[in-house]
């Protein structure tokens, strides 16, 4: 049971740093709030899940904050999104394609 | 968020749920069924409840059939495995040397009338692979799809993003 | 302070997290623009719920759960009145 714990806290670590790794190297904004979002959402989550085995006792608590990561998580990139787009950021597009937008 | 004004009036089915919604997030936050912390709870959750007034409104998405229980499993299932695939995506496209990515933004058309079924597809979208809602007008929705099929339209983007969730959203939702 | 018997993987996730903090923090110090560093604002603040999550148990004590919860919901709410700022700005 121990083990499987770790493991899904690992998992969550490790999507954690995806997510770091994808705000890092992906080339404008929208991408990195793409990368950014899932991977630390799930990221969490799996954190949430390992917590829970490892202290049945506490599971009220990990519920209601794996219902709010996920109910804020995505409101706020969208938010973000919504307001570089209005603000006038322009799609990344690849070297050597013209710029459709 | 969304700009369709809501409807005018909360209907009183809308305020029980109210209730209730903030009753259990109460119950789950102090994590004990002790008579004086639910009885504190109750009264907590009454003046939300009347705090909130007619934005509860919002719930009027609702469907209220039998089904719409079997419906919202059917449709969480989906969605984490959804979730699962999209982290293996974005896993891939940021590990790998060469960034494999060609974005573009989309409009999608939804059915759903309901801000809540609106706000609740947008959510799923941005969770899932590859996409990100960006603005949500009337039934439009603005995606930006990291790995854009060329040549995409209106139909074949719409099949293509919106299509499973907002099928299994539209089971309990308006 | 009290520590129960960490295992070797758990010390693993934490050390992990703190990595993936490191490399949010590149990216809010490197930019280039504001919304570059919103972004990463962002997504820190979820990850950084993430690792008090696990100090909670690694520490054993609940409390860093409300701190958790309250961490998350002031970077929500951070995060959408800065994003509500540029949006008014420039249109």
């Amino acid at each position: 049971m121990r083990l499987v714990a770790d493991l899904f806290l690992l998992a969550g670590a490790l999507l954690c740093l995806l997510a770091a790794l994808g705000i890092l190297r992906m080339p404008d904004v929208y991408n990195r709030i793409q990368a950014g979002t899932k991977a630390s959402t799930l990221g969490v989550l799996c954190i949430l899940a390992g917590i829970g085995l490892l202290q049945p006792a506490w599971w009220p608590k990990l519920v209601a904050i794996a219902g709010f990561i996920l109910f804020t998580s995505p409101v706020g990139s969208s938010t973000l999104a919504r307001a570089f787009y209005r603000a006038g950021v322009k799609v990344w597009q690849p070297p050597g394609k013209e710029a459709s937008r | 968020m969304l700009s369709t004004p809501a409807p005018a009036s909360a209907s009183p089915g809308a305020y029980v749920l109210g209730f209730c919604a903030s009753l259990l997030t109460w119950v789950l936050l102090t994590g004990s069924l002790a008579t004086d912390e639910v009885v504190l709870g109750i009264a907590v959750s009454l003046v939300v409840m009347f705090a909130a007034g007619q934005r509860l409104a919002l719930l009027s998405g609702l469907r209220m059939t039998p089904l719409a229980p079997l419906h919202l499993l059917r449709y969480l299932g989906y969605f984490f495995g959804q979730l699962a695939l999209s982290n293996f995506d974005v896993a891939r496209r940021v590990v790998s040397p060469t960034l494999p990515i060609h974005p573009e933004l989309v409009e999608v058309r939804t059915g759903l009338t309901s801000d809540l079924g609106r706000m609740l597809l947008a959510n799923s979208i941005t969770l899932t692979p590859g996409t990100l809602t960006v603005e949500a007008e009337d039934d439009r929705l603005l995606i930006h799809w990291i790995d854009s099929t060329p040549g995409s339209d209106l139909e074949s983007a719409t099949r293509a993003i919106a299509a499973g969730f907002e099928q299994r959203i539209s089971g309990f939702l308006k | 302070m009290i520590l129960p018997d960490i295992n070797l993987l758990e010390g693993f996730a934490l050390l992990l997290l703190g990595c993936a903090l490191m490399l949010g923090l590149f990216r809010l110090i490197l930019g280039p623009a504001a919304p570059d560093r919103l972004v990463a604002a962002d997504t820190l603040g979820v990850i950084a719920t993430a690792g008090l999550i696990l100090l909670a148990w690694l520490l054993g004590s609940a409390l860093y759960l409300d701190v958790a919860l309250v961490y998350g919901v002031l970077a929500f709410v951070g995060v959408v009145a800065l994003a509500r700022a540029i949006e008014g700005e420039r249109t």
